[in-house]
């Protein structure tokens, strides 16, 4: 039920991103949804890739400290209410988000979201009980 | 008004003879209550009754800051601490600090060396001085207040910080004179000015500015700014803290109570005496200190020393103004700082990499320092809050080591400058 994530840390210096981009460019890795925070100082590239493990490798060549982590991706129809139907299941159930992004995908009429949650499988649990539908491979979206 | 006019005006023989009577003294006093000099001594084979005159000193080896550091805290002490009344502390190269100890007299001799730096800066018992140096184990605020307490000023120990508050405080008092650091009080004319404040709103007429050097510059628009005359002192907290010397109105080079502390100028390489004019490393010789004596100190400050009579009148051998350093200590806002110390937190600190750099900045004319870490962690980017809790520990434990707030830049690994030599840690871009 868990879609892996890479985590990039950029240092505030122009042309940090562009050379990810690059990276993933050269070696045919396609992204399939990405989010960034920053803060006055850095920034926390998030990212979704057909192919984890060398993106992972090759980003790390370059000396960038990466990280993967396993985040919930879930699946809606794309229209409004959605998202408050999700999250209020999260939040009766008592789960906090520590950060979400949301993308739409190759199918017609659907949005994801992705949510990492201080319990994972706590939230996956509570929205497979209330019929929301949770991703299992890239495949779906 | 010269303060002590018997002293600061001796001829120069008899200030050598002075100087020698008290050379001979202190080396003995060191000698026999001091581990550490009887060693340095018998390394060299090397008696007290081998200094005759005032060049023999030369024979005597040298005193570093790590020397003062191995004997920490009190090992260099050359009476009981029933004596001592006093402890002040200062920078050392990595975690603990530099301490030094006052005996009663001590403080009488710091205070009556003050006392002729704050005459010769023109202030006198009419004065109402604002002192806006911190107060605590630096010397700064203390070793001013006793002074210009002994020439009969109205202190006002108002401590460093909360400009706002200084402002006031120098306008409603009507402070005549302001003791700092010139970058603050060049800071605390901007805030005077946001304030709506003029010169004419306040009485100032002196500065008397310690704990880091000034460029002439900066010394014209700091009078300019607050229409009043800078004199520079200096002084360091291994010989007693400011008071080892000060400038006159003159301001040409700074008198130094050489009744007190002996100064000559090295090659810091060779560790040879040069001649008055020559530029060095300034050591200094305690002649009275009871505490704490300490001989041919390696400051590590370079300057040269003028011989000649000032036209104010005294005789005192005078230092032209702090050069530069020998070594990569950094000032900022008046306190010592070595990318040693830094060190010394960084270096086996978790989620980060060995490697550091330093920035130092002046912001507003404040100096600002940027310690820059390397994130090595990955793991650590799935919270936010663990990596501010990450910055936030850095800065903490940065702070307990150099006492004064550092800030702190997570940057990509391996992209801090890797050197084949010496590491270039620090840059300075004041």
């Amino acid at each position: 039920m868990l879609i892996n994530q890479i985590s990039i840390f950029l240092g505030n210096t122009p042309g940090r991103l562009a050379t990810v981009a690059e990276v993933l460019a050269e070696n045919n890795v396609d992204i399939r949804a990405l989010c960034i925070a920053d803060t006055t100082d850095f920034g926390i590239l998030r990212i979704i890739v057909d192919n984890t493990d060398l993106a992972f490798e090759k980003l790390k060549e370059k000396g960038f400290a990466v990280n993967i982590t396993s985040v919930i991706t879930v699946s809606m129809s794309d229209k409004p209410g959605s998202m408050a139907n999700c999250l209020t299941v999260l939040k009766d159930a008592g789960v906090a988000i520590e950060y979400l992004y949301a993308f739409t995908g190759r199918k017609k009429e659907r949005a994801f979201i992705v949510i990492k949650a201080d319990n994972n499988e706590k939230a996956i649990e509570s929205l497979k009980n209330r019929d929301i539908s949770v991703i299992k491979s890239l495949e779906e979206i | 008004m010269i303060w002590n006019k018997k002293i600061e005006t001796l001829e120069r023989t008899a200030m050598q003879e002075l100087q020698l009577e008290r050379l001979k003294s202190i080396v003995a006093t060191a000698y026999e209550n001091v581990p550490f000099y009887k060693q340095q001594f018998d390394k060299v084979g090397l008696k007290p009754k081998h200094i005759v005159s005032l060049k023999d000193i030369e024979k005597i080896p040298f005193t570093t800051k790590e020397d003062l550091r191995d004997n920490y805290p009190y090992d260099l002490f050359a009476v009981p601490m029933k004596k001592i009344v006093r402890i002040h502390a200062s920078s050392g190269t990595t975690g603990k600090p530099i301490v030094v100890g006052y005996t009663r007299k001590d403080l009488d001799n710091w205070s009556e060396s003050v006392a002729r730096i704050v005459c010769a800066s023109g202030a006198n018992d009419e004065d109402i001085a604002q002192i806006v140096f911190g107060y605590g184990l630096f010397t700064g605020g203390f070793g001013l207040h006793y002074g210009l307490e002994k020439v009969g000023a109205t202190v006002i120990p108002a401590s460093s910080g909360n400009s706002e508050r200084q402002i006031m405080l120098m306008e409603d008092f009507g402070a005549t004179v302001i003791v700092g650091t010139p970058s603050y009080v060049l800071y605390l004319s901007e805030i005077a000015a946001e304030m709506g404040k003029s010169v004419s709103d306040f009485q100032l007429r002196i500065g008397l500015f310690g704990g880091e050097g000034h460029t002439p510059e900066m010394r014209r628009e700091i009078e300019k700014r607050w229409g009043i005359l800078v004199t520079e002192n200096y002084g360091l907290s291994e010989i007693v803290g400011p008071g080892v010397s000060g400038e006159c109105t003159v301001q040409n080079g700074m008198h130094i109570n050489e009744d007190h502390y002996y100064p000559e100028i090295i090659n810091s390489k060779t560790g040879e005496t040069l001649e008055y004019g020559e530029k060095g490393e300034i050591i200094f010789t305690t002649l009275t200190k009871e505490g704490i004596p300490i001989l041919r100190y390696r400051t590590k400050d370079i300057t040269y020393l003028m011989e000649e009579k000032c036209e104010c009148g005294r005789t005192t051998v005078r230092m032209k103004k702090v050069f530069g350093r020998t070594d990569d200590m950094l000032i900022i806002r008046g306190v010592n700082v070595f990318p040693s110390q830094i060190e010394s937190v960084l270096v086996g600190m978790q989620h980060i990499s060995p490697h550091y750099q330093i920035i130092v900045t002046k912001h507003n004319y404040m100096d600002a320092i940027e310690v820059q870490v390397e994130l090595e962690d990955a793991t650590l980017l799935e919270s936010f809050s663990d990596l501010e809790n990450l910055e936030h520990e850095i800065r903490h434990k940065l702070k307990t080591v150099l006492q004064i707030d550092a800030k702190v830049r997570l940057v990509e690994p391996k992209t801090i400058e890797r050197s084949t030599g010496k590491a270039k840690r620090v840059i300075d871009l004041r």
